[in-house]
């Protein structure tokens, strides 16, 4: 064994020595046998998955093409388009917005049971997941980096209109701000309000003025796309 | 007691840093290797997303302090694999294995699409909901596992023995304080509960402010 249990124990509690030329604090962590490196430490698990027949490389290639070319925030944003343009899709979508999303023949992993939430005069919503990092993947994709960071779990839910204020985004008075903590397996879109001076546009010049942040909250639509 | 995962309303964090809306860049390749790996090899169906979760929050406060976002997913994959018995700790230290033929559920690529698109619904035929929108209810304190000691659960510390009204009915949803230790999906109602940002803090930023939380019936009373 590369990196013997004995080496660790002596920083496997709080006041131990903190310094200690250790990869990893937790001795009974099967994961602090792997090297501490990141990049090495993921080819050796891909090594031994692959090898073992766990995992299939081509699976892989299949996944990354569906999240780094296929699904992402413009699906979210057809669907805020046809609900500013259609009345009755938009009272579909507030409904239930599983199966509205499904008409537009979206649908997945990570966005099983949708629940669109519309922005007024009255009501800002904002989503984040304190807990870890839920996300409606069919309709924006993955995460971006700000929305996993402690930063913002930690404090979407206390200081909202600071954190909108880092995003350029600061409401008029009179409008609350709603925080939906996504601590289940619903995933929450934000229907931003539609931007005025938009009346004419279709539904596809519509879905260019709907940015990810606009579907998560710290956004509004037609600001920065 | 909490474990270092349950962060919201902690004091002291930095500013958040946005990015360039659209599609997002995985990163470096390994990121991409660690998305891919955990998706895949989630694919066997040796876990659940609870179970994952968990092994996620199961690293030790100064590990998950410090790792980054896929260094974390790393971490609770190598653990997963090691806890099932699909890899060995052996396996581990030596950074490779003998080959073997393909696992009976190996995730093969022409699976990856439809599953993508269908995923895993957590609806489940369950027990009708005692509680109606406009209902008051009192949280759990404190945010605990009632089964097993320090175990998974998914009330926040900042939401524990709060009262707030049920603002939406999800019908019953697998109940992660179970499923994430096998002890069952045991499905319950799961509610929308809107929390004043003025009760959870003390004081609100805004007027009117609020917070809401997906919240499975144990963790309710009546209020």
């Amino acid at each position: 064994m590369r990196r013997p249990f004995g080496r660790c124990i002596l920083d496997s509690g709080f006041g131990a020595p903190h310094d200690a030329p250790m990869p990893h604090d937790h001795p009974d962590h099967p994961h602090s046998l792997l090297p501490s490196d990141p990049a090495l430490r993921v080819k050796a698990l891909e090594t031994i998955l692959v090898r073992k027949g766990l995992v299939d490389p081509a699976a892989m290639d299949e996944i990354l093409d569906t999240y780094e070319r296929k699904v992402g925030p413009h699906l979210g944003a057809k669907v805020v388009a046809r609900a500013w343009s259609d009345p009755a899709f938009r009272d579909r979508l507030l409904a239930d917005a599983t199966a509205a999303i499904a008409e537009l023949g979206i649908s997945g992993r990570q966005g099983e049971h949708v629940v669109a939430v519309e922005n007024t005069p009255d009501t800002h919503n904002m989503v984040v997941c304190t807990l870890c990092s839920c996300y409606p993947w069919p309709l924006l994709g993955i995460p971006p980096a700000w929305y996993k960071s402690d930063a913002y779990r930690a404090r979407a839910v206390r200081e909202p209109r600071k954190v909108l204020a880092e995003f350029g985004v600061s409401l008029p008075d009179g409008q609350k701000v709603r925080v939906w903590d996504s601590t289940a397996e619903v995933r929450y879109l934000v229907v931003p309000m539609r931007p005025e001076g938009s009346e004419g546009l279709d539904e596809a010049a519509l879905s260019d003025l709907v940015s990810r942040d606009s579907m998560i909250g710290t956004g509004l639509a037609g600001a920065s796309k | 007691m909490t474990r270092v995962h349950d962060m919201g309303g902690r004091y002291g964090d930095p500013a958040v840093i946005p990015e360039p809306q659209g599609i997002v860049p995985i990163g470096p390749e390994w990121h991409r290797k660690a998305l891919a790996l955990t998706l895949a090899a989630g694919g066997l169906g040796a876990w659940s997303i609870d179970t994952s979760r968990h092994a996620r929050e199961s690293l030790s406060p100064k590990d998950y302090a410090r790792f980054s976002y896929y260094e974390k997913w790393m971490a609770a994959l190598a653990d997963l694999l090691v806890e099932k018995g699909l890899v060995t700790k052996d396996e581990l230290a030596a950074g490779t294995a003998e080959p073997a033929g393909a696992h009976p559920k190996l995730f093969r690529a022409e699976a990856v699409g439809p599953a993508l698109k269908r995923g895993s619904p957590y609806t489940r035929p369950g027990a009708e909901p005692a509680f109606a929108p406009g209902d008051r209810v009192r949280t759990r304190l404190p945010a605990r596992n009632a089964d097993i000691p320090g175990g998974h659960t998914r009330l926040p510390a900042y939401a524990a023995g709060q009262t707030g009204t049920v603002i939406l009915s999800h019908g019953a949803h697998v109940l992660p304080d179970a499923n994430a230790h096998g002890l069952g999906e045991r499905p319950e109602p799961l509610y929308t509960v809107a929390f004043t940002a003025a009760d959870l803090w003390g004081e609100a930023e805004g007027e009117g402010d609020e917070v809401t939380l997906d919240l499975w019936q144990s963790y309710l009373v009546p209020a």
